[in-house]
This record gives structure tokens, sequence and C-alpha cells, in this order.
């Protein structure tokens, strides 16, 4: 029995992605949002589960596939969403856009556009945190494709040798890209390969939110009782293309609709009307809700202005007034 | 007392360590064993191993979780044993300590210093001896600099630490063991170049291992009654270009001596720069003394011709100051 407070949080962080993504794709065939785009849909449960079980201190790195966890971290969507569109209202600016969010205020470290490429950064993070007595955890999320690059075990290796406060989030999508991972990986279970570096892992149904939640919490209570870096694997599926480029040549059509059977929301939402932990009227709440929060970021990031080109070359450094003491 | 420019570095990461204790230094044996060239020899017994940090040997890694540790309110200097080696880095190096400024509207600034070994002369082969510092001057969001005295070798290091900024700094191998008479050293600058002598004849411009030689042949050259000006760029992103010109107005003449391959160099930027900014003040075609353009070989004799020498910057010299129209 989950109780009604998180219920509702859950299923409303995952209908707020869901609504956002679905909302993206269409802005995009409108050329209001471009570059690439990677929209999270089918994975929603991963990013609200995990992300329920950090405090708010905690930081977060994250890869190009990273608007849920923006999101659901605290950045409003109105910020994100202008960024989508390269407005100077955005996140970033409108310097980074899709794959680039980034808010110092909520310590969410990117938007990382190089596969494994947070990684390394994560450690780093957890490093100061351990250097300086803060009792902090670093939650670094990449995908499957990640575990094939040198980064990865290169940070894995470090963050356990000096057992560091990261928390490992491996989105298995099972592609990627278009890759599939048995025909990318001789160890196709990845929990192996993170043990390998004697990092505790475990690994769980990605459509399942409270398992996500359960799993993440677990390996949160771990390194903050000082035991090192902690591995889970989400084991998910992307229900839309890799980008809006991609013609998805690579998996057949029944694959894609036999994982949308277990679309993490539908079945979310199924337990909880059916053991009463939520009313149908609590999700219509939900939905319309959401639907207010989007209308509202997409007039914020329509009624946004583009930057002066005159400011083209700002950011590149920083200023000299600006002292870091 | 003579100070070597490996002690003047040496003490400049010690008198860091000592001033701020956010500073670590990492890299790969800088610890147990004192650093591959001696420069943090008795650093970890003074500090200990968790702010002289013995890496793995994980370029990549290592210098993404300085930049992590850098976001994280750290200091850190990150030690990359030879300039070969860090193209192993350059992911992190170009595609984030780069570009997280710019990518994050600003947000972030990365107080990173990235130290390493560059150049050839000491029979150290293809792997081990090139000057790419022009590959690294070319990234928009890094600051390259090429300390080329012992005053330099402490103070800029100094001055790269107090920099809120990545500063990437090129210490030529051939220098560390010169050494000046001098009273005690301090933070100097990294904001531009230095006339190291002054002359009327000819403008020298040169870096890091060259400016040894560029000043034994403006001595040579003397004697034969050129008077030649040598300027040592010292920072090479981003390029003094003040200094060069008002230079170069003042002889008409230039010869750029760099020890990096001609094609694509550093020695090409600033003769483009020369000839954008002072062309009608030359009164003779701009000569460069760059490295043969082979990977650097073993043989003694071979890397020695190879690379710039006093010889053919006499030779150079001679032939710009003997040019007519």
């Amino acid at each position: 029995m989950t109780d009604a407070k998180l219920a509702k949080r859950l299923l409303s962080d995952m209908i707020r992605v869901r609504r956002m993504e679905e909302k993206c794709a269409e802005l995009y065939g409108e050329t209001k949002i471009r570059g690439f785009l990677h929209l999270y849909v089918g994975e929603e449960a991963v990013a609200a589960g995990s992300l329920s079980a950090l405090q708010t201190d905690d930081a977060v790195v994250a890869t190009y596939r990273e608007h849920a966890h923006a999101l659901l971290r605290g950045m409003p969507m109105t910020s994100i969403m202008a960024e989508m569109f390269g407005k100077q209202e955005g996140c970033s600016r409108g310097r980074g856009g899709s794959m680039h969010l980034f808010d110092t205020a909520i310590r969410f470290y990117g938007g990382n556009a190089i596969v494994a490429g947070g990684l390394p950064l994560a450690v780093g993070l957890a490093l100061a945190d351990a250097m300086q007595n803060r009792n902090r955890v670093t939650a670094c999320y990449f995908g499957d494709g990640a575990v094939a690059e040198g980064a990865f075990h290169e940070s894995l290796n470090m963050a356990a040798l000096w057992r560091l406060p990261v928390l490992f989030c491996c989105e298995n999508n099972m592609y990627a890209m278009g890759t599939a991972l048995d025909r990318a990986q001789s160890q196709t279970d990845l929990t192996a390969k993170a043990a390998a570096y004697n990092v505790p892992t475990t690994a769980v149904d990605g459509m399942d939110v409270i398992a996500c939640r359960d799993a993440a919490l677990a390996g949160a209570e771990a390194i903050r009782s000082g035991g090192g870096p902690f591995f889970v694997e989400f084991r998910t599926y992307r229900f839309r293309a890799h980008s809006m480029f991609d013609p998805e040549l690579y998996r057949d059509k029944a694959e894609v609709e036999e994982w949308k059977k277990r679309d993490p929301i539908r079945l979310f939402a199924e337990k909880c009307l059916g053991d009463a932990t939520l009313s149908a009227d609590d999700v219509t709440a939900i939905e319309s809700e959401s639907t207010r929060e989007l209308d509202e970021a997409v007039a914020f990031a329509e009624a946004g202005t583009w930057e002066s080109i005159d400011d083209l070359e700002r950011d590149v450094l920083t200023p000299t007034a600006e002292a870091l003491g | 007392m003579k100070t070597t420019y490996r002690s003047a570095v040496h003490d400049a990461m010690r008198d860091a360590l000592n001033n701020d204790h956010r500073v670590v230094l990492m890299g790969e044996d800088v610890g147990r064993y004192g650093g591959t060239y001696a420069a943090s020899k008795g650093l970890l017994e003074e500090f200990g191993p968790q702010r002289v940090r013995d890496t793995p040997l994980s370029e990549l890694g290592f210098v993404g979780v300085g930049i992590g540790a850098a976001l994280g309110g750290l200091r850190p200097i990150v030690e990359i044993m030879t300039v070969n080696f860090s193209l192993l880095a350059l992911d992190q190096i170009v595609n984030t300590a780069a570009a997280l400024r710019h990518m994050s509207g600003g947000q972030f600034s990365v107080p990173i210093v990235v130290r390493m070994a560059t150049g050839a002369g000491r029979q150290l082969a293809a792997q081990h001896s090139h000057s790419l510092e022009g590959w690294y001057a070319h990234v928009p969001g890094i600051k390259v600099v090429a300390p080329a005295t012992v005053e330099d070798g402490y103070g800029m290091l100094a001055a790269a630490l107090a920099d809120p900024d990545p500063v990437v700094i090129f210490e030529h191998v051939a220098l560390y063991n010169t050494s000046t008479d001098v009273d005690s050293l301090t933070k100097t600058d990294i904001s531009g170049a230095a006339v190291r002598r002054s002359g009327t004849d000819v403008t020298l411009v040169t870096y890091g291992g060259c400016l040894p030689k560029a000043l034994d042949a403006a001595n040579e050259l003397s004697l034969n009654g050129i008077d030649c000006e040598v300027i040592d760029l010292r920072v090479l992103r981003p390029l003094d270009d003040a200094t060069i010109i008002e230079s170069v107005a003042k002889t008409h003449r230039a010869v750029v001596i760099d020890e990096a391959w001609r094609t694509g160099s550093l020695a090409g930027e600033i003769s483009a720069r020369i000839v954008e900014g002072a062309f009608f003040e030359l009164d003779a075609p701009i000569a460069r003394v760059c490295s043969a353009e082979v990977p650097i070989p073993y043989a003694k004799h071979l890397e020695q011709a190879a690379l710039p020498q006093v010889d053919k910057i006499v030779a150079a010299v001679e032939t710009t100051v003997g040019a007519r129209p």
C-alpha cells in the first residue's frame, strides 16, 4: 500500500513529464523547438521514482535526455520550455537548448551531451563533498550506452576506490541510440560491470515507479551511511524514437507495442485506483493541473525574448569583476 | 641563490596547499612517486593523501573529477604527465571545462588548473614529446599559458589558481632544470606577453621551451650587429596582440619561433595577426621557425634536427633582416 500523498506526487510527476514531452514533440513539428530533442516518454518512472528519494541539497548530473530530471528536481517548466525555444528567459539563456539544462540553485549540473561525460563530473562533485565533510549524495544518470565508454569504468573505479557518495543511476532502455545492448556488449548484465569495481548494485523494473523509488532510497541510504558509491540499473524502455531524426529502423513495432502494455503511468494509476489509494477525481485533478502548468510554460516560452546578438560572446569566461574569492 | 624551474613549480603548489585549504593536487604519481618530473616531491608527506591524491591511470576520468571538484568548491590542480596523454582527457577539457560556463548561460565557473609537461629534447620519442599547445589555444572557454622562466613557473601557477576559469599550464620539459638567481618568488599574472629583450631590428616572438633558444640566438646576433627584440608570449590564449603589434611597428620585421609543427600552428596564427594588424609596418616577409613535420624521432641527432635550434633562428633572422622589397 502506498500512502496517498506520495502516490499523488509520483503519479503527478510522471504525468507532468509525459505531457511536457508530448508537447515538445508537437512543438518540434511546429519548428518552435530545434536541434536534437530526446524525449523520455516511457521512462518516466525512473526519474520520478529515483529523484523522489533524494534530499534537497543532493546534486544531480544527467544526460541529454534530461528534461524530466530537471523538472522533477524543481526547475520551473517555464524555464525549461523557454530554453528549448532558445529564449534568454530559459535556464541557460538559450545557450544550451534541450540537451543542456542547468540550474545552480537546485544543484542540477546538466544536461551533458557527451555519452558518459557526466560520470567523472559526478565523482568530482562527490569528492568535493567528501573532502568538505558534507553528507550529500550526487545522483548521476546515464544510459546503457554509457557503460561502453571508458569514462564509465574510470569513474566507477575512482568512486569505489575513494568511497565517494555517488548514486550511479543507469537508465537501461536497451538501446544505445539504435544499437541494441546485446549487439554492443559482451556482458549484458550491467550490474556485473559495476560489481567488478566493488560497487554494490541492484537492478529494478524501471516501469514500476515504487520499485525505482525504493531502489534509489536504499542506494542513497547506503551512501549516506558511509558505504561509498551505489549502482542502480533501471530496466526501462523508450517508447518514442531516440531523437526527432530517428526513423526507428532498428526495432520492431511489435516490441514497442509490447512494452507500451507496461506503460509506467498506466500501471501506477491502475494500481492506485485499484487499491483505492487514489480516486478518479485525484487523477483528473493531476491531469488538469499538469495541463495548466504546461500551458503556462508554453505561453512563457512564446512570450520570451531573443538575446541581443551584441551579447554573442558573453559567458565564455567569468567577468573579471566576478571574483570567486 | 639559484632556483630551478622545477622548484619554482613545486613551491607554487606547496604555497597554494598551505594558503588555501580548497587546493588539492591530483594526478598520476603526484604523491608517493613525487611527480614524474619531481615537481611534487614531498607534498604527499606534508599534506597527506587526501590533498595530494595519486590517481589511477585514467586521464579522462581524473580530469573530469577535477572539473566536478572545482564545481563543488575545491581548487584542484590536476597534473597530466605529458601533453600526449592529455589527448585522453581532451573530451573533458574541451567539451566540459571549456563549454560549461557558456552552455549553462553563465551559471558556472570552473576554477580548475591543469598542468602538463610538453615538448621534446629528452629522447622520449613520438608519444612523449609533442607540442600541442596550439590545439588547446584554439578553444574558447579556457586560458592557456606557457611559463618560460623560473619567476613565471611559480607566479603563473599562483595566478592560475586565483583565476575563476579553467587554466591549462604547459611546462616545457627542457625548462625544469633551468635556474635563475631570485630573492623571492611571487604571483605574476596570466594576462599578457612580456618583452624579455628589448631591440630595434627585428621582433622574435616565441614561448615556452623556445624562449631560451630565442634569447641565445639574439645574443649571438647582437655580435653581428643585429638587435633583436624577444617577446615571450606567456599566455597562448587569449593572445596578447597589442604587445606583438607594438613591437613589430617598431622593428618592422618578425620571426616566430614555435616548437609545434608549422602546419596549423600558433606560429601561423601569430603571423596572421601581424599581417592583419601591422601589414603596412612590415619591411620583410614574416619568417617561422617550427619543428619538422615528423613525429618526434628517438635518435638524438634526428630529434635535435627536427626542433627549432639557435642556428636555425639565427639563419631565419639574418634572412629576414637582409630581405629587401
